[in-house]
């Protein structure tokens, strides 16, 4: 099982990275997860993105479409690909600490 | 004697999928929507995307146009309508009327903003030069998001590349 240590800390995560327990999650994890990930710094839109997410899942048990997302969000589409290159709604769900998107749109 | 594979073949799951360029043929909405949904899935997953309107499916991105494709309800088994049921006037406009309800609930977008979304997710979009001609088209006869008309010869060039692939619907 790979696991992520912070603060001393171990959190599991599952075999693609994401957080197993989304309870363990908070904005040191986010960094951490985001640093492993390929983005060494978050900026305000980039926890704006992750904040939305968090939000959406814990609200309703799903994570949020690109389409809900780029409208929502207060990130359009564009920028939400500049800040998660490698997908917006899977890269901000792994740094919002919750499953990752099982949606096809 | 064993076989043993040779050093120079990489299993395939170590090969991931770098790029797809797409290639959307038809004019129905059932024609248009699985190129569609691969091009943004594909975006969604860090994965380059080209899409290719050719033939009838360039209606996806034609102005005037891609506002109002509808459901083939002739000729589509899969509907399990009687042929001369499907053919009946407004039967097309119903079943699309409905299938749109759905998409609608399940957060997929209507065509013409799927394809600004797409084109937004940083996917290029090409129409097919050939067709262009056929149909007396020019570039401005299309949505904004068609970055530009090419040949089949660049559509090829463009889609080279180890991990690049290309789908045909």
């Amino acid at each position: 099982m790979p696991t992520m240590t912070l603060d001393n800390a171990v959190l599991e995560l599952d075999a693609e990275g994401f957080l197993k327990d989304a309870t363990q999650w908070n904005e040191a994890v986010a960094e951490t997860i985001a640093r492993d990930n390929g983005v060494p710094v978050l900026t305000e839109d980039h926890w704006k993105v992750i904040r939305f997410m968090r939000q959406a899942w814990l609200a309703n048990g799903q994570a949020p479409t690109i389409r809900t997302l780029g409208k929502e969000s207060g990130v359009d589409v564009k920028n939400l690909y500049k800040l998660f290159p490698k997908g917006p709604a899977k890269l901000a769900a792994k740094f919002a600490g919750i499953p990752k998107p099982h949606g096809c749109i | 004697m064993t076989a043993t594979m040779p050093d120079t073949v990489v299993p395939s799951d170590t090969l991931p999928i770098t790029k797809v360029n797409i290639i959307v043929s038809k004019g129905s909405l059932e024609g248009i929507y699985p190129g569609l949904i691969m091009a943004n899935g594909a975006r969604m997953e860090g994965i380059e995307a080209n899409v290719f309107f050719t033939f009838f499916g360039m209606e996806a991105v034609l102005k005037g146009k891609n506002e109002h494709i509808k459901v083939a309800t002739v000729g589509n088994p899969g509907l399990h309508i009687p042929t001369m049921l499907g053919g009946l006037p407004g039967m097309s406009t119903m079943v699309t009327h409905m299938m749109q309800k759905k998409m609608e609930q399940l957060d997929i977008p209507s065509i013409p903003e799927f394809v600004q979304l797409i084109a937004d997710s940083g996917a290029k979009l090409y129409a097919c030069k050939a067709s262009v001609d056929m149909f007396d088209l020019k570039k401005d006869d299309f949505v904004e998001a068609v970055d530009s008309i090419i040949t089949v010869g660049d559509f090829y060039e463009m889609a080279g590349g180890v991990g690049s692939h290309i789908i045909f619907t």
